[in-house]
């Protein structure tokens, strides 16, 4: 039980802070970036968040909708997100322009065992919009670089088109203290210099990987998972260690609405990041 | 535990003190065997009778709809129009420990003000009630309170024995102190003792509720859900008559000229087709059978795991309600291993032939 939560009796927890778009800009067809600044100075400081959390995103006349923070905590001010124009809220959102203003609350979530994960060795595989939180970790471990062992990232798409922040994630290639692999199911280019393929053909080109000292965390669309947790388990890494995030529906954030209730957890308190051996235990989680 | 007395004459004139301090709602008969919770302003209409209400207290705390915040680009204004003084009287020990469990669901972590600010200023009446075959209070042992009341009315023949549960409780007899009598007689007792006797004997239905946590886990992937997700209606009002049901959605209705939206808050029902379904379609409970199940889990096992007892009070409106008999009482006995009830007969000659 956190105490701190149920001493604050004064705020309406379900208030939203104003916020203002910095910037937004397209990644894919159907997915935008948002940099978002809460528009009180002082608050937008304070907003201290952990890797994996999520906020609620609100727009006046449309509702509210859970979003994962893209951004990393170690940037405090600015909150970033990869929204996909999917339905009532995010159609809204992808009307607005710079300065125009939203609601935020939060952040929610469990997020990721950031303490835990410290001087270990950090395997990321993402897939199509599975960069949103994961960008976060990534972002996370590079700006505490000395606080991690190796730091691996397969990132998967289906078209090159469809790669989210894609330049981004060209350009840490040439990182030294960085592996990173990407891949496209497709090259509609012909320009692609990557590897082609679904993600889990990155697999071969991971060396040496130690188990025991290996955290990884998994984002991606549904199919992905069968075929990458079956790799990661080949790698014998152990099932709490293998980390995931994931999508449901929710109203609160803060454990009221009940929509996101698996079994006797809750999404937005106990999750969303799960490990693989919760999803074994829960049955309904993927 | 301080204890009065008072004749059941007199009840309608303590009743008539206290409704000038806050709402009176009460039992009152809605249709021949139906009754509802209702405000008062009749006292005659008050049915101490009634075994059980169609729903369930918590819509006088948290009514069906509210609204949370009118909103505008300037601000979002805070509504909390549905808090008022209240008192509840005439509800049954099974619909306080109902009151309890969301007391405990809306506090815990996040405090929740719409639920919370609405208790706070609600206080509880209890009444002693009578169990017909549907009742399922004793099996989940809620057919007894100790706590959480204000005022509790044990009835005896033409008096009440009335247990002062809290300070407010006290400053309401107060109001009226030369209507209550302090001496409890030998007689008294010996009348309350009775009646307990005779009521522990009059209950119908046993379950055995510890064992159903268990059995959910090892019948998880049994048949028998399929049937009882064929038969189901997801009609979603096995959740609307739950004391513990606590889902809600929430929408936005914007004015026509959209410079302010109402943010309302609704219950919902894990039931329904659309409670799990996400943004793009993605539906993680498309069949019926694995949202029964989600129902089931809370009712059965989801409280036994964190608190020890089911999230069930045995108030049996489900049972009441459920216009194709699926319900604690159907769906406990049949994980239990009993398929005897008219139900199942029917079930399987109508539906699985």
């Amino acid at each position: 039980m956190n105490s701190e939560n149920k001493a604050n009796q004064t705020e309406n927890p379900f208030l939203p802070e104003p916020a203002r778009i910095v910037r937004t800009c397209h990644l894919t067809e159907d997915v935008k970036f948002f940099q978002v600044r809460i528009a009180d100075m002082e608050k937008a400081l304070s907003f201290r968040y952990r890797i994996g959390q999520f906020a609620m995103i609100s727009v006046l006349g449309a509702g509210e909708a859970p979003f994962s923070i893209s951004s990393t905590p170690s940037r405090p001010g600015l909150l970033e997100f990869c929204i996909r124009k999917t339905g009532l809220v995010t159609d809204a959102l992808f009307g607005l322009k710079e300065n125009d203003m939203i609601g935020i609350r939060g952040p929610y979530g469990n997020g990721f065992p950031v303490e835990q994960m410290k001087g270990k060795d950090i395997l990321i595989i993402m897939g199509g919009l599975g960069a949103a939180p994961l960008r976060s970790v990534l972002l996370y471990c590079l700006d505490n670089r000395d606080q991690f062992g190796r730091v691996i990232l397969l990132h998967g798409a289906k078209r090159p088109a469809e790669m989210l922040l894609i330049e981004e994630f060209l350009s840490l290639k040439e990182r030294e203290d960085l592996e990173c692999l990407l891949s496209v199911d497709q090259d509609d280019t012909g320009k692609w210099t990557e590897n082609i393929g679904v993600v889990t053909t990155l697999f071969p080109k991971i060396k040496n990987i130690n188990p025991s000292t290996t955290y990884s965390m998994v984002c991606g669309p549904p199919v992905m998972y069968k075929f990458v947790l079956n790799e990661l388990l080949k790698f014998n890494i152990p099932k709490d260690q293998i980390l995931m995030t994931l999508e449901r529906r929710m109203k609160c954030g803060i454990g009221k609405c009940g929509h996101c209730a698996i079994g006797y957890l809750y999404t937005c308190l106990d999750g969303p990041v799960f490990t693989y051996w919760d999803v074994i235990h829960m049955r309904e989680l993927i | 535990m301080k204890i009065v007395k008072l004749k059941e004459a007199n009840l309608h004139s303590f009743l008539e003190e206290i409704s000038k301090e806050a709402d009176l709602w009460a039992p009152v008969k809605a249709a021949p065997d139906r009754y509802k919770f209702e405000f008062i302003q009749d006292l005659n209409k008050i049915d101490t009778d009634c075994t059980r209400t169609i729903l369930p207290p918590r819509k006088i705390l948290l009514p069906p709809s509210i609204n949370m915040f009118q909103a505008s680009e300037k601000e979002y204004k805070e509504d909390f129009s549905h808090v008022s003084k209240k008192i509840i009287f005439g509800i049954h020990p099974c619909d306080i420990h109902g009151i309890l469990i969301m007391d405990d669901f809306f506090s815990h972590e996040f405090y929740d003000p719409y639920y919370m600010e609405s208790r706070k200023n609600t206080l509880l009446l209890g009444h002693s009630c009578w169990p017909d075959e549907n009742c399922l209070c004793k099996s989940t042992r809620t057919h007894i309170i100790k706590e959480g009341y204000d005022l509790f009315f044990s009835k005896l023949k033409e008096r009440y024995i009335v247990w002062i549960g809290s300070s407010k409780g006290d400053d309401l007899i107060r109001t009226k102190a030369n209507l209550f009598e302090e001496d409890i007689s030998d007689k008294d007792i010996k009348e309350y003792a009775e009646w307990c006797d005779q009521r522990e004997k009059a209950f119908q239905t046993e379950i055995n509720f510890d064992a159903l946590g268990d059995l959910m886990e090892l019948m998880y992937n049994d048949p028998l859900w399929e049937e009882l997700g064929n038969a189901c209606l997801a009609c979603g009002s096995c959740s609307n008559v739950c004391p513990t049901c606590n889902c809600y959605n929430v929408a936005d209705r914007p004015a026509l000229e959209k410079k302010y939206s109402d943010i309302k808050r609704c219950w919902d029902a894990c039931t329904l087709e659309s409670y799990s379904e996400v943004a793009g379609g993605e539906n993680f409970r498309k069949k019926r059978a694995d949202r029964l199940k989600l129902f089931y889990t809370h009712k059965f096992q989801a409280y036994i795991s964190k608190y020890g007892k089911p999230a069930c009070v045995g108030c049996g409106r489900c049972v009441a309600t459920c216009p194709v008999d699926i319900n604690v009482k159907t769906v406990g006995k049949s994980l239990d291993g009993e398929k005897v009830d008219a139900f199942w007969k029917r079930l399987s000659k109508e539906v699985t032939k």
